[in-house]
């Protein structure tokens, strides 16, 4: 299909399919660009998001004084660079709407999702490619719009990414307008991007793996991206339904969440989190899968208990449905219902821990190579422990009622959402950078980039969990405000250097992916030695997926350092003709 | 008994039951989480890549996963029936009260409705004062809990006592403090702009301290709060 005429007519850009530009690049049909369109839309809202973080920070630290560089910011958002309370409670909500929609999401589902499910099980695209660009567009709109809340008049949405009702219903409690709505409006088309990326991940995966890779052939990766999309498409038209309401209420004079007209506050809650606690599991599933890969990768052995490993998923999953009062110990439900959640939450546990020992138990007797991609899942590994279990003291209602709504809560979900799912982004796109862009990262760069990032992290976010300990309140602007809260200034000015440097990092990841781009080494086909299907065929890989036929599936995806042959990896796609039978027969 | 640990001093009740469960987990995690710990750093140096070694070829332990699976499942569930007993203690079946009072919050202060020289609350006595409340040591507070506007927090960190106010909803809750002294009440749910800095004192009198102080608020009561007092938004 490839003309050498249509290349030159179209210069330098031109792949071999000849769409031209706009086709190839903006309105692409294709998974790989479009997972790469998630990725840099996710790149740049996540710059958004880390500034927010750091001026949050400064606040916290010195409150109520002139952030340095920032004095050109118009007034309200910023007086002389000073922050007000407003835009304090603007940047937090802002922090968490952004980086959990349009930085976590789009990179693990939008990004990974995309880039890897064909390449992975064997197929030349998505089930449905056109719809697969739309998903995309849709969510640039709903960047567009939340983004666009920030120059309305009133700034944008102030009553934190959870949008409790009566706060969020009515404009004269935070002095927020437009922004409110905006942001409503904008989750909305999200939510509609989600289901459209959802379905068709899932009819992917369903009916488009090739001859042989059957269900417990699938690398963990795509059993991950497969639970995740279940639990996207069930849970996203949850959070819809109630910011449809909330939107109601605000502009069309409804009662739903407002005790005033009959309404009930604790209804939004429980629609919110029963939208909120799957999703939670939406943002850490894909890196548990990416870190599997990863691990098994790089201690060049079967990950331990592959079926474990995908079953321990599903549990999570089920059980993500029924734990969402746990959030709301003490909200005013009826605390016999809190008992219950205490339980079912105190159960979700136990498949977390399953999956960390399994990593564990690959790296027993592994032959370990410590590379950026490795360094990155390993961090995952530790950090997830420390939030996993940091969960079981907020599980516990009596502790509960002392640290609800403290640093102690904002310390265990950093620890679960950068800890764990950055960290495993980093490690993804550490590890598959060589097959989207066709070159290396810089091996160096990234260690530095992961030291750096992982001291900076713990200094950071380990001494929050004390500062929720001594009571410190979240989403307070000036904790000095508060007697109680005098001890812990110096803990918070410590945060809040560290944080700085934790930000400043990222720029060398920044620096890495573009450097990479034009002067890394070029990646060959197969570059880590690994077993999955992506890793037969160039890199980048053509339009297609794969310049000859697509491969054939003989094995489970984690068969390194198989005694059926001499090299220490054994592709999913290899044949073996004179086997024993080990590298063969198995199936997993 | 946790000030070690950064915890405000707890002069409640039920505090150091609270405070025992954060221990106990604690020192749980603690243990948990070093050998993890341990394990994933002899594995990382002992197993590191060497020229010439091959990995072993391992898929898994079916034995083993069964054994950390119900470990891990005994502990949990163990933990979650030794704290439901806490939970039911302070939230289903807590002591009678001695003194009682309305609590409402509202954008940004906290109203606290005092029973008036009746000794009722409910009737026209009542006296209001906002952000100020006093109570006899060792005997149980009871109080009426709920918003006027938005969600607030009622919470007390030296009690280890924290509870949405909703709009619409009367919630109760219940402390009894051991010791007097004078302490914060912030809010704790964000409840607008204002909501950092919103907080009221609590005062723990001795019951003759605090009859004295009863006495000179019915002798004075303040002036009812405003309606259009609290939120204003620009």
């Amino acid at each position: 299909m490839s003309s050498t005429a249509a290349v030159a007519a179209h210069g330098a850009h031109a792949e071999p399919h000849a769409l031209g530009f706009w086709r190839t690049y903006i309105f692409s049909e294709d998974h790989k660009m479009i997972g790469k369109q998630f990725l840099f839309m996710a790149l740049f809202m996540m710059s958004i998001g880390g500034l927010m973080a750091m001026l949050m920070r400064w606040e916290l630290a010195w409150p109520e004084t002139q952030v340095p560089g920032f004095g050109w910011v118009p007034e309200p958002f910023m007086y002389e660079g000073a922050i007000p309370p407003n835009t304090y409670n603007a940047m937090f909500t802002m922090h968490a709407t952004i980086m959990i929609f349009f930085v976590v999401m789009p990179i693990l589902v939008g990004c990974f999702g995309n880039f890897l499910i064909p390449l992975m099980i064997g197929a030349r695209d998505m089930a449905f490619p056109k719809l697969n660009m739309l998903s995309f567009w849709t969510g640039a709109v709903a960047g567009v719009i939340l983004l666009s809340s920030f120059f309305v008049t009133g700034g944008p949405a102030a009553a934190g990414w959870t949008s409790y009702a009566p706060l969020s219903a009515v404009p004269i409690y935070t002095g927020v307008d437009w922004g409110q709505n905006l942001w409503c409006i904008s989750i909305i088309v999200l939510g509609a991007s989600s289901l459209m990326g959802s379905i068709n991940y899932i009819t992917t995966i369903i009916n488009m793996r090739t001859k042989g890779m059957y269900f417990f052939r699938l690398p963990l990766t795509i059993w991950s991206l497969f639970i995740t999309a279940i639990l996207l498409l069930l849970a996203l038209p949850v959070l819809t339904t109630a910011i449809a309401l909330l939107l109601f209420d605000r502009l069309g004079g409804t009662h739903f969440f407002l005790p005033a007209g009959g309404g009930e506050p604790l209804l939004w809650q429980h629609l919110f989190w029963f939208f909120g606690h799957p999703e939670v599991y939406i943002m850490i599933l894909p890196a548990m899968g990416i870190a599997s890969e990863v691990i098994a990768t790089f201690s060049r052995k079967p990950i331990f208990g592959y079926r474990a490993m995908a079953y321990a998923m599903i549990a999570i999953a089920g059980l993500s449905w029924i734990v969402w009062g746990h959030h709301m110990f003490v909200s005013g439900m009826d605390p016999v219902l809190g008992s219950g959640f205490m339980i079912t939450t105190m159960i979700i546990g136990v498949p977390s821990a399953i999956k960390t020992f399994n990593w564990l138990g690959t790296l027993y007797k592994g032959n370990i190579h410590y590379t950026a991609a490795m360094m990155n899942a390993l961090a995952f590994v530790a950090m997830f422990v420390i939030g996993g279990m940091s969960g079981i003291w907020m599980a516990c209602t009596p502790v509960d009622m002392y640290i609800h709504d403290t640093y102690f809560i904002v310390a265990h979900i950093h620890y679960v959402l950068f800890g764990g799912s950055l960290f495993g982004v980093f490690a993804g796109i550490t590890y598959w950078y060589p097959k989207m862009f066709g070159r290396m990262m810089n091996e160096t760069l990234g260690k530095i980039h992961f030291w750096i990032t992982f001291v900076s992290f713990n200094c950071t976010f380990f001494p929050m969990h004390i500062l929720g300990m001594a009571g410190h309140m979240r989403r307070i602007y000036n904790p000095q405000q508060y007697d109680f809260l005098k001890p812990i200034i110096p803990i918070n000015e410590f945060i809040s250097i560290s944080a700085f440097v934790l930000g400043a990092a990222q720029f060398l990841l920044l620096a890495n992916i573009i450097w990479s781009y034009f002067k890394g080494a070029k990646a060959t086909e197969n570059p880590w030695y690994a077993n999955t299907l992506e890793w037969t065929t160039p890199s980048p890989p053509p339009h297609g997926n794969w310049p000859g036929p697509v491969p054939i599936v003989y094995r489970g995806p984690y068969e390194y350092s198989s005694p059926g042959v001499a090299e220490d990896y054994l592709p999913q796609s290899q044949l073996l003709e004179h086997s024993t039978g080990a590298a063969n027969k198995r199936t997993h | 008994m946790l000030e070690h640990m950064y915890f405000p001093h707890d002069i409640s009740t039920f505090g150091p039951q609270i405070d025992r469960l954060f221990l106990l987990i604690f020192w749980l995690v603690l243990v948990v989480w070093t050998a993890v710990m341990i394990t994933m750093v002899v594995f990382m140096i002992r197993y590191r890549a060497r020229p010439g070694r091959k990995a072993e070829y391992i898929e898994g332990n079916s034995r083993l996963e069964i054994i950390w699976t119900t470990a891990t499942a005994a502990i949990l569930i163990v933990l979650a029936f030794m704290s439901r007993s806490t939970w039911a203690d302070i939230k289903e079946h807590g002591p009678p009260g001695d003194v009682f009072y309305a609590v409402t919050g509202k954008q940004f202060n906290w109203e606290f409705t005092y029973p008036g020289p009746d000794g009722k609350l409910g009737t026209k006595d009542d006296i209001i004062v906002e952000n100020e409340l006093h109570v006899p040591v060792n005997k149980v507070v009871r109080i009426d809990l709920t918003s006027k506007d938005v969600i607030h927090s009622f919470y007390l960190p030296n009690m280890r006592l924290r509870q949405d106010a909703v709009p619409g909803r009367i919630i109760h809750v219940w402390f009894e403090a051991t010791e007097t002294g004078q302490y914060e009440i912030p809010c704790s749910q964000l409840c607008g702009f204002g909501h950092s800095g919103m907080k009221g004192n609590l005062t723990v009198q001795s019951q003759e301290d605090f009859d004295k102080w009863l006495k000179d608020l019915y002798a004075n009561p303040p002036a009812p709060p405003s309606a259009t007092e609290g939120a204003s938004p620009k």
